[in-house]
């Protein structure tokens, strides 16, 4: 597709959480589903500007859901709590965010000031997120960074039931540092490079957190004849071009529908739309779904007529159906609705398909939605459904969009206004100094691409197993260890690469092996005290007994390295009981004899000094037969 | 000139105001936004502006720097309401002191604002109305670590003429630093209420989405329309869930966190009772309200002051005051080498009162020989009462009793709840 073409326009904005202590308080950031505490609250709407308070919003309040929090003593104090005022802000935070305006050549405000984001849906305690602008106008290749600010997470959403919605506390305040790009992305692939330049920069910090959930990207969009569509929580950077590919097609198609509508239908056909009660005619229908809805005897069965729509909501890019179903599931509680295009189907035949485009005066063109339930639910969702019908007529509507796992989307909100902010006054102003900026850029990370080529160079890695390492964060744990011990190199590789991530697998500790534990690991390796085959053994270990010695641990593990003249006890023995196995089998009796040795010397001997004896054991039994 | 009045000047030249939009014109480069006001903590050099995405940013400005005026604020009209009025409902009245709890937020500026009338405090919670209806003063606006007698007084004034007017309660709505102080002194001041009195504070203030301001007044609302109490009460958070707000006595009410919501406690006694759901349930007896006129009765010594005891306390550390109350350590006891200068300022006709750090228990000097000494020394016990209602009750007993002997046992009587006789084993934290 030419992308230049169709004036596909669009911007990045990543949400990154930061690796340090929270935003406003000394805790760590740390996800924990230990409960030690629970408190409910209520949140209402403030006064505006003119002092006066909206009435509705009032009732809205009222209606309104009461957020119970459940926390633990390990990752939140008075602060989440909404208890206590806010400490100073991270000092860390600030640097990390004043870094990486530096490697986005961006210019950092002289001042920053903490501002209040008005949120009353519960996710923050306060009822607004904190957040500040640290840097604007940088630039990442040809797309401009518009804007840099620091952040304090939201709390995580456990589960919603009834009126009550329960959040954890232990996410809130781990503070996030918020890139915004202008649009000036040019393609879905673009978009995807973008966002991966930013990540590995991100990365090269050391003081971002990894792993999922920890990152969030949105994505704004839109092209010739489209809208700005704001598309939330895209995970992953393999899913980014895919949900901007898909959302192309959508905004195309939507447009394509526009045509074929306005060819097809006047404005006012959608207008003065005839809710029309089915219960009587489909009451007999072997439909599962309806037989199941209709139980309940205050159900009933309605359906309007969507003039122009045939064929139309069922297409593959723009799902008109899914998206006419979004609209009435978020406006009231109905489980779905059911349109024309997708019948026969749900037991619903085609003669009672026929039927209700008769009883509904349908022609050629024209589509129809069933909605089954409580009187009122199916009003208000068939009133949802007529809503958003006349949308399409008009295109492409601005609107905020959540990215599925498919990488499709779906409809969340309408696009907001500008957000009403005002200051945080319990977190005073503070200077960015130009010493202070001189020393971020005297103490300014390593490039990754720069340290990826050194890494080739100087530890003679190949180009896999240096992505590998950078990627994983332990690149400076290797650079330390490989410096120390050059000789164990490719051990020290795969280590860090394979045998701790395996141990974690296991639900072993691995934190608590620290970088002078594996020193101390590789040092007994150096001195041959045992063998490398034995490293997730003592690992193993050492996680589980954290006041211990290398020594001890070689020994619990009973793998203390034989000598020479042991290793050929052994060997010899083994060879001994199986003479006639060797007389057989000649020279390849090697292979499965090295399995019984290896299976008795693993770790307490190096393998090729194993296979050696072996060989020559096995070469005397045959010459001596 | 200072960097402050240059850039005062620099602003007043081009004729920018708080809440118009400039453009800052800095090595070539413009940043346009509306004029903040000067943070406390901002550097000298600093201009604070809003941007058109919200965001707040300081911008330095030095002799290189230009400001241009883009233009001028549209100034908005404030709306002004009327207070419902439903003959059904009972009236209270509401009289403003300042506080938290009367703060907003001027979202144009960011600039924390007193409520200027109490109409503005209650239509910022107007679930008020369905209570009860409003009639709605201002007393005074200062923050509560100002208040002192004369705002005391004034006060005593203002809510017996409110209820002798015939409302059916009235609430004071309050900074919570020294509530306790006040609730005290009007306990004392106020004779023969007709109706509830409650003083009512908030730990954050209104203009944020979870103040708990809302369920504060709201519950004083409840207390001073539907209760028959007689008494002056603080209500505030029982817990630091939303879930219920407690009725404390008060002159056994004190503020114990320094930002919890449920900060206010009931010192060796239990709460009056709590407010859940809009229902009063009561735990214990209190004064019932009269049909009577309310008498003030604010006559008030004030050369009084509190010393809190600590190791190495020295004589010279007590001053000679009509009145003092002492802070002692345990169950009343001061180091032993001020005694003579206690006993000193007792024969030239100090009173001196004795309550305990320890805040929760009875003062008893019986036990231990520094106590009877401090007896022999003439030192009165404050039996379970707090220090800062000892203050208070010393300060009126002053102006009450003719005679050492008569203020002695004015500060023995239970006057307004201020010392229970028997301390339930439930009272403590």
């Amino acid at each position: 597709m030419d992308y230049r073409k169709i004036g596909f326009k669009a911007g990045l904005e990543i949400h990154q959480q930061l690796d340090t202590n929270k935003l406003f308080c000394q805790c760590p950031s740390k996800i924990t589903e230990d409960i030690d505490y629970s408190f409910t609250r209520f949140l209402r709407p403030t006064q505006s500007e003119m002092g006066d308070i909206d009435q509705a919003a009032v009732e809205e309040a009222k209606k309104n859901r009461c957020f119970l929090y459940t926390a633990s003593n390990q990752s939140t104090c008075l602060v989440e709590a909404d208890e206590e005022p806010p400490h100073h802000a991270n000092k860390e935070a600030i640097n990390t965010c004043l870094t990486i305006a530096i490697l986005l050549n961006a210019k950092p405000i002289d001042e920053i000031h903490f501002m209040r984001k008005i949120v009353i849906d519960g996710s923050n305690t306060s009822g607004f997120q904190r957040t500040a602008l640290i840097a604007i106008n940088g630039k990442i290749d040809n797309v401009k960074i518009q804007t840099i600010a620091l952040e304090e997470d939201a709390a995580r959403k456990i589960k919603e039931k009834n009126k009550t919605v329960n959040y954890g506390l232990d996410r809130l305040g781990i503070p996030l540092i918020e890139i915004a790009t202008s649009a000036d992305i040019k393609n879905p692939e673009h978009a995807r490079k973008t966002a991966e330049k930013i990540g590995l920069l991100l990365q090269s910090t050391k003081k971002v957190k990894k792993g999922l959930g920890t990152i969030r990207q949105d994505l704004n969009i839109s092209i010739q004849g489209g809208a700005r569509v704001e598309i939330k929580g895209i995970q992953s950077l393999s899913s980014i071009s895919k949900v901007a590919e898909n959302e192309t097609k959508r905004q195309m198609g939507l447009i394509e529908i526009k045509k074929i509508l306005k060819h097809r239908i006047k404005k006012g056909d959608l207008e003065n739309i005839k809710h029309i009660d089915l219960t009587n005619t489909l009451r007999k229908s072997n439909s599962n779904i309806i037989k199941k809805l209709l139980k309940n005897n205050a159900s009933c069965i309605k359906a309007i007529k969507l003039p122009g729509f045939h064929g139309l909501l069922k297409q593959r890019d723009t799902r008109l159906g899914r998206e006419l179903a979004v609209y009435a599931r978020i406006s009231t509680d109905i489980g779905g609705i059911i349109h024309s295009d997708e019948l026969p189907g749900y037991g619903i035949n085609e003669k009672e398909k026929k039927e209700i485009e008769k009883i509904l005066g349908n022609k050629e063109n024209d589509a129809f939605v069933i909605a089954i339930g409580k009187e009122t639910t199916v009003n208000n969702a068939l009133q949802a459904v007529i809503k958003r019908a006349k949308m399409f007529l008009d295109g492409v509507p601005e609107e905020v969009r959540r990215a599925l796992p498919d990488d499709t989307t779906e409809y969340m909100r309408p696009l907001p206004g500008a957000a009403r902010m005002y200051p945080e006054t319990d977190v005073p102003p503070i200077r960015i100094t130009p010493h202070h900026i001189q020393w971020i850029k005297k103490h300014l990370p390593e490039k990754i691409e720069e340290k990826h080529k050194r890494f080739i160079k100087q530890y003679n890695l190949n180009e896999e197993q240096t992505k590998q390492i950078i990627s994983s964060g332990q690149d400076d744990n290797f650079e330390k260890l490989a410096k120390q011990f050059p000789n164990l190199k490719k051990v020290i590789l795969r280590t860090l690469l394979n045998t701790l991530p395996e141990l974690e697998k296991e639900g072993i500790k691995t934190e608590n092996i620290d970088n002078n534990m594996l020193n101390q690991v590789f040092y007994a390796l150096e001195e041959e005290k045992y063998a490398k085959e034995a490293i997730p053994k003592i690992l193993k270990y050492l996680a589980q007994h954290r006041q211990t010695t290398i020594d001890k641990a070689i020994e619990a593990c009973g793998l203390k390295k034989l000598s020479q003249t042991e290793i050929t006890q052994i060997i010899k023995k083994i060879v001994d009981e199986k003479k006639e196995f060797i007389a057989e089998r000649g020279k390849d009796s090697l292979g499965p004899l090295m399995g019984i040795a290896m299976k008795e010397l693993r770790g307490k001997a190096d393998g090729k000094i194993i296979s050696k004896i072996l060989q020559k054991e096995i070469e005397k039994t045959i010459i001596s037969s | 000139m200072t960097r402050r009045r240059y850039i005062e000047e620099k602003l007043r030249a081009v004729d920018a105001k708080i809440g118009d939009t400039i453009r800052i014109i800095k090595d070539g480069k413009g940043m346009e936004g509306v004029l903040m006001p000067h943070h406390e903590f901002s550097g000298d050099d600093i201009v604070t502006i809003k941007l058109e995405n919200g965001y707040n940013i300081g911008v330095a400005v030095d002799r290189n720097t230009d400001i241009v005026l883009i233009k001028k604020q549209k100034m908005g009209i404030r709306k002004t309401k009327k207070i419902p009025f439903d003959p059904n409902k009972p009236t209270i009245s509401i009289i403003g002191t300042g506080g938290t709890i009367a703060c907003y937020v001027d979202y144009r500026t960011g600039a924390v604002h007193p409520a200027t009338s109490a109409e503005e405090l209650a239509f910022s919670v107007p679930e008020i109305f369905e209570i009860c209806n409003v009639r709605a003063h201002v007393a005074f606006q200062m923050f509560s670590e100002d208040i002192d007698v004369s705002h005391w007084k004034k006060l005593a004034r203002y809510v017996a003429k409110e209820l002798n007017n015939g409302v059916h309660g009235v609430i004071i709505p309050h900074g919570t630093d020294t509530m306790g102080y006040t609730s005290a002194a009007l306990s004392f001041m106020l004779r023969n209420l007709s109706g509830p009195v409650v003083l009512v504070g908030a730990q954050r203030s209104s203009d944020r989405p979870s103040s708990d301001a809302a369920q504060n007044l709201t519950a004083a609302a409840t207390v001073a329309s539907k209760s028959d109490i007689g008494e002056v009460v603080v209500v505030m958070h029982g817990d630091i869930s939303d879930t219920f707000s407690t009725i404390h006595r008060g002159t056994k009410v004190r503020k114990f966190h320094t930002s919890r919501r449920d900060a206010f406690k009931t010192v060796n006694d239990i709460p009056l009772g709590k407010i859940e759901d809009g229902k009063i349930m009561f735990n214990v007896e209190y004064r019932k309200k009269t049909d009577g006129k309310v008498l003030v009765d604010d006559k008030m010594e004030e050369d009084v002051g509190i010393v809190y005891s600590y190791p190495g306390l020295r004589p010279e550390d007590i001053p000679e005051k009509k009145g003092v109350v002492l802070v002692g350590t345990g169950l009343g006891h001061v180091p032993n080498r001020v005694i003579p200068k206690i006993k000193q300022l007792i024969d030239n006709g100090s009173i001196i009162v004795m309550t305990s750090q320890c805040i929760f228990g009875r003062i008893n000097m019986h036990v231990y020989s520094n106590g009877r000494d401090l007896i022999k020394a003439g030192v009165i016990s404050g039996e379970d009462m707090l220090h800062e209602t000892a203050f208070v009750k010393l300060m009126w007993a002053l102006a009450h009793g003719k005679n050492r002997e008569e203020i002695e046992r004015l500060m023995k009587t239970n006057i307004a709840g201020e010392i229970t006789e028997r301390t339930r084993a439930d009272t403590f934290i």
